[in-house]
């Protein structure tokens, strides 16, 4: 299985979870359908013409039913965004394979995940809500819920047991460390570029080479750039978890946060800025310590809030061999590798678990917080959207690119504060694409359907799709692919005793024969073969035997023959080694061989001899190696 | 055994232990400077070649760890002999190893002015040819040789290396430590394999006693000391030794509520912890798991030291460096310490002959000093082994987890490496070899060779019960290096041959007056009792098959009472064909009817 993301867009649907009581959210109206009934007015709630879901948050799960989960032995995770759903494979599917990932993976993974769970967990909601997604009921809403899929498959968050118990099951690796898979394929995680550890995957057999490209990024950010080299002489490469914003060049989106950012805190108002614990967050502090001090900022405090704060910008310093390489150079000086160690030290940023405790402390305004959850349902961020919505002074800033920022703001309208949406996608976007399948030239390119066509809303854009030659082949959710490629080859290891037996023999210039009969052992989807085992002494005790001792026990097949029987040579042969009688007919394809004496003939042609005679084993044995002089064994 | 002509392969520690020694079979050190003894101070690069660049005769240069016995003529290697090909370590050791480089440089020639030394421009320039590997990363020097880094424990950045080529492999161990200690994990390699295992056997007859046992010890006497007021001095390596030791005293200081200054020598110690912080994910579990709350290197109680402090009264525990008391600041603090029987110095590793610390550690208590000086020794003097190598029970421990076809032993004393080898041999009924310094070992493997085999002639094979081994056939083509099994058939169509087919027919003479369709049933009947296990069938036609031989009966043209059985098969199945005419002679059995 390759990755295990969770669609988390399914949590637009749902009211935010705030952390103390809104009365806004509570007083909001609850849905009247069309025909008058209010049956569904405590489970779903109306705000400014749009219907959301008043109930604990919901997930949308990794397709599970197409196949049993029970037989998948591998899950490979490419980067710490893509392993979110793990805890409902491992821990509901019967699942018992290994799951592959790289250390900072893991680590972040485990902060994301931690980050989720306590934000759900802290605000624990009476209501359960069920009631609409009952299909008959679901039909008779507005969109976007009539038309959400798999309702039915949606899950409420798992808990920190489930975290650590899927974890458990994860496999560390390393880049370009070769793993070993049954003895059938080898797979290897490379730096794709994108994430701290995050991982492109090659499977390969010795004949066979798939790569999985997702979630890649050949711009300078903080992690290892990204290992394009062996990516080459793919037969099939499957590409997927491209920019969502093919629009929007990342390094003019932090231009733009940046200007925002200073703009709002000058004018007196407070920048909110929703986002994950890890990841892009880094990059957004070193260009804000670069940045702050050219433009007057200095004085204005950083908040950084999430109960993985203070892990995530630990972990972020002990990953050196993850870093590119500026980053690298600084370790060995030795120097933290991000600056916002030194932000850290001169108080510039500061770092809470939560709006509760100290925070409520030290918070001053105006003031740029660093919060999630970036869908703004759960975490801080619901709070300090509740807070400072009511003022235009304000200014929330979207740079995560997973949720639409519109339908995250639903629920909080109407408002007053201002919204700028600056999405920073650092993914592979269709230009980089061609580039980069020009570089590497796999046979073949297997990308998501969405790919294969410009965006839905701009359809005039043709450059935004994947350009390719051939093109590329295209999946959708539950369909199945075939791949277009026949395997023939496989490795088998000839033991050097059997090695040595072999008689090799020049058939043409330059091509050797030598036919084998070994003995085939296979063992871990290894083949090894032996030199067959010798035949068993014949017994030497005059025991009479039953008829049934001597029948053959398997089945040595003879190789095959190939060549063709000059007769004149032949028959003198014959005559050499004793026959006397032999005599020669020529018939339509060629010719019979008599032995009068004997009651034999020989028929020979081209491509065939047949030998007719009685039952007289001693013969019939010298004729046959007679003829077989002639021929070549296969 | 590794190609020699296609992959040289120059691994630090052998070619450390290649330098002709005279006196102590002890080659630790080789490559550190050590006072006056050593006349050469860099290992001899001719073994390798005497006259073509090194370039040209390796593939590669790997360094296990930072050690100074280990990488110290790193640069005078590349930049003074010459060498441009890569040089692999890992990230850690890629830090630290110019940063000791540098200090081994400073004392060398800025305090004790040798010359024909490597410059700080030379270590640069050595550093840049340095690739930094991960771990278990398989790195792929060129189109043949590849490496691969295992932990090693011992020090942080430590690591074990595979070298392979096609199906053969060397693992060269480096030091390592096969029992976590309180900042580093054991060593660890997988089920490898390895044609050969080169395995450092520092401690190889010592079992040593349970480290808790030392600990304890040591932490009594440096408690005890300090508690009658006295100064402890612990000469300590910058790094490795010194970080272990810190955390020690820092949780007993911790636990006992301890007040007494812990120091530890400015510079490189202080820069050292640094370097554990940021590569934490070197470290142990422990340590890993519990940074984000606690880091263990930064100590609440150990403080920098000023050379002022060395005067101060009171007791107090100071770490300086260097570890053998032969420079520096650790030799300053021994000479104003070394008159007062209450203070004590606790040697936490070995010395080599000749520096003050194994002066002192072997009984000495005058030191003749620079200028004819007399020092009286009068602290106590104390020696407890705290360094990471793998005792006899972890290298066998390493033999058992890598199941290596050979092993070889390196960096030890002749005689415990003898007594090592014994049990090797004994318990793992492998050859162990223990060559003396500039002495050639020659391994033989015998490696199996790799084939292409189609897979219509493998599956054809484990169709039916692919555990059980079974006996195939098949055509091996050689052509241009490369080596396919295929079918027969396919073989034959490949070379554009056709297949010259070899049938016999022999007639078979049986008494039997019935008629033909009976004698017929009874050959079948009979055949089917004794092939079990062949497919027997009686066919519409009147014929008979086994498998693919045909039987047919005619009568015979003179004589009623006999049929002729016409018994018919190909060349492939000659040893059936065979069988049942022999079998058909002798007449089918009476009962039946």
């Amino acid at each position: 299985m390759l990755d295990c993301g969770l669609d988390m867009t399914s949590t637009l649907n749902f009211l935010p979870l705030p952390l103390v009581q809104s009365p806004r959210l509570s007083k909001l109206p609850g849905l009247v359908l069309k025909d008058g009934s209010t049956f569904l007015d405590k489970e779903l709630k109306e705000c400014s013409g749009h219907v959301f879901v008043d109930s604990v948050p919901e997930f949308c799960l990794p397709e599970t039913e197409l196949l049993d989960l029970s037989t998948v032995d591998v899950i490979l995770i490419s980067n710490y965004h893509c392993m979110m759903a793990l805890p409902y494979i491992t821990e509901y599917t019967g699942f018992t394979g290994t799951v592959y990932a790289t250390e900072p993976t893991v680590q972040i993974g485990r902060l994301l995940m931690e980050e989720l769970v306590n934000s759900i967990e802290r605000v624990p909601k009476a209501q359960s809500a069920s009631m609409w997604k009952n299909k008959e009921v679901q039909r008779l809403l507005p969109a976007p819920l009539k038309d959400a899929v798999e309702v039915s498959m949606w899950r409420k968050c798992y808990t920190m047991p489930e975290v650590n118990a899927a974890l458990s099951k994860i496999q560390l690796v390393g880049y370009s460390q070769k793993i070993e898979l049954f003895g059938a394929v080898q797979v290897t995680p490379l730096s794709s570029g994108y994430a701290l550890g995050s991982s492109n995957w090659i499977i390969q057999s010795h004949y066979e080479k798939v790569s999985y490209v997702s979630g890649s990024s050949l711009l300078t950010t903080h992690p290892q750039p990204m290992d394009q080299a062996s990516l080459k002489n793919s037969d099939v490469l499957i590409l997927t978890g491209l920019t969502q914003i093919p629009t929007a060049n990342p390094d003019g989106m932090v231009g733009e946060f940046c200007s925002n950012l200073a703009m709002t805190v000058r004018n007196g108002g407070n920048v909110l800025v929703p986002c994950y614990p890890s990841g892009v967050i880094y990059d957004l502090l070193e260009c804000l310590y670069q940045y702050i001090d050219s433009a007057g900022l200095s004085n204005v405090p950083f908040y950084f809030i999430s109960p993985v704060a203070n892990s995530s910008l630990e972990f972020s310093q002990i990953f050196a061999e993850w870093l590119c390489h500026n980053k690298q150079t600084k370790v060995y000086l030795p120097e933290p590798p991000f600056p916002h160690a030194e932000l850290i030290q001169t108080n510039k940023l500061k770092h809470y678990p939560s709006i509760h405790g100290d925070f409520s402390n030290d918070f001053k305004q105006p003031c740029v917080i660093f919060t999630g959850h970036p869908s703004l349902r759960f975490g801080d961020v619901v709070h300090f959207m509740e807070l400072w919505g009511k003022s235009s002074l304000n200014t929330v800033i979207f740079t995560e690119p997973d949720f639409s920022y519109l339908d995250a703001l639903a629920p909080y309208q109407p408002l007053a504060m201002k919204c700028v949406y600056c999405p920073i996608d650092t993914r592979l976007n269709f230009i980089q694409v061609s580039k980069l399948l020009k570089e590497v030239q796999p046979l073949h390119v297997v990308c998501p359907e969405q790919y294969t066509q410009p965006p839905p809303s701009q359809s005039h854009r043709t450059d935004l799709m994947i350009d390719c030659q051939p093109p590329p082949m295209s999946y959708r959710r539950a369909e199945v692919l075939t791949l277009p490629y026949k395997r023939r080859y496989e490795k088998i290891e000839i033991m050097p005793e059997l090695a040595d037996s072999l008689v090799p023999l020049e058939i043409k210039p330059g091509i050797s024969l030598a036919t084998v009969s070994a003995m085939l052992h296979t063992k871990d989807n290894k083949h090894v073969l032996q030199l067959p085992p010798k035949p068993p002494q014949p017994p030497t005790s005059k025991k009479r035997k039953r008829v049934s001792d001597d029948v053959p026990e398997c089945k040595p097949l003879k190789p095959l023959l190939s060549g063709s029987i000059p007769v004149d040579q032949f028959v003198q042969t014959l005559e050499k080694h004793g026959f006397s009688d032999v005599k020669v007919e020529d018939t339509a394809k060629g010719h019979i061989v008599l032995l009068q004496e004997a009651e034999t003939l020989i028929q020979i042609e081209e491509d065939s001899t047949h030998i007719i005679c009685d039952n007289d084993e001693p013969l019939r044995v010298k004729l046959r190696d007679l003829v077989l002089k002639f021929l070549q064994k296969f | 055994m590794l190609d020699v002509v296609y992959c040289f392969i120059l691994i630090e520690g052998q070619l450390v232990t290649e330098i002709p020694k005279s006196s102590s079979g002890h080659h630790k050190d080789a490559a550190e400077q050590t006072p006056s003894r050593l006349e050469r101070r860099f290992p001899d690069f001719s073994y390798i070649t005497q006259n073509g660049r090194l370039t040209d005769f390796l593939d590669c240069v790997i360094i296990s760890h930072f050690h100074l016995d280990h990488c110290g003529a790193l640069p005078y290697f590349s930049e003074m002999v010459g060498y441009d090909g890569p040089i692999y370590m890992t990230h850690p050791t890629k830090a630290i190893c110019p940063i000791l480089l540098e200090d081994y440089r400073k004392i060398t020639v800025d305090k004790k002015g040798e010359t024909n030394f490597f410059t700080s421009q030379m270590i640069k320039d050595c550093m840049k040819k340095v690739v930094a590997v991960h771990l278990h990363q398989t790195v792929q020097v060129d189109e043949e040789l590849e490496i691969k880094a295992y932990y090693a424990g011992h020090v942080l950045g430590a690591a074990m290396f595979q070298i392979k080529v096609g199906c053969e492999s060397v693992v060269y161990t480096g030091d390592y430590n096969m029992t976590p200690d309180r900042h580093l994990g054991a060593a660890w390699i997988d089920k490898c394999r390895p044609d050969l295992l080169i395995t450092e056997s520092t401690y190889a007859t010592t079992i040593r006693d349970s480290k808790r046992c030392r600990e304890r010890d040591f932490l009594k006497k440096v408690h005890e000391t300090v508690e009658r007021g006295g100064k402890v001095l612990i000469p300590v390596f910058a790094l490795g030794r010194a970080q272990e030791l810190c955390i020690l005293l820092e949780t007993f200081w911790e636990r006992m509520n301890l007040k007494a200054p812990i120091y530890f020598s400015t510079g490189l110690t202080e820069k050292a912890n640094h370097y554990y912080k940021l590569f934490i994910t070197w470290t142990n579990q422990k340590i890993r798991k519990t940074f984000v709350q606690r880091n263990m290197f930064e100590f609440k109680h150990i403080k920098a030291f000023d050379r002022a402090f060395a005067d101060n009264p009171g007791p107090m525990v100071v770490f300086a460096t260097p570890g053998m008391l032969h420079a520096g600041q650790s030799l300053q603090i021994f000479r104003k310490w070394a008159g007062n029987e209450k203070n004590m110095v606790i040697m936490p590793g070995y010395c080599v002959q000749g520096t003050v610390g194994h002066k002192i550690l072997s009984g000495q208590r005058k030191l003749e000093m620079e200028g004819r000086q007399i020092l009286e020794v009068k602290m106590q003097v104390e020696y407890m082994s705290f360094s990471a190598h793998a005792d006899a029970k972890g290298i066998m421990q390493l033999i058992r987890q890598a199941e290596p076809r050979n092993v070889l032993l390196v960096h030890g004393e002749a005689k415990k490496m003898e007594f090592l080898k014994q049990k090797i041999e004994q318990e793992f009924h492998v050859n162990c070899y223990m060559p003396a310094n500039g002495e050639t070992t020659t391994i033989f493997t015998n490696p199996s060779i790799p084939v292409d085999i189609s897979l219509g002639l493998l599956k054809r094979e484990t169709a039916i019960d692919a555990k059980k081994p079974k006996l195939m056939h098949g055509t091996l083509i050689m052509k241009d290096n490369s080596f396919r099994l295929v079918s027969p058939e396919q073989a034959l169509k490949e070379l554009g041959l056709a297949e010259h087919q070899l049938r016999f027919t022999c007639r078979v003479h049986i008494q039997d007056p019935r008629k033909e369709h009976e004698t017929v049933l009874r050959v079948y009947n009979h055949l089917k009792g004794v092939l079990k296990d062949y497919s027997v069938q009686h066919l519409p036609d009147g014929s008979i098959t086994v498998e693919s031989i045909l039987i047919q009966a005619t009568a015979h043209l003179e004589d009623q009472g006999t049929k002729v059985l016409l018994v018919s098969w190909t060349y492939q199945d000659e040893e059936l064909g065979s069988y049942l005419t022999s079998l058909l002679k002798k007449g089918l059995p009476q009962s039946t009817s």
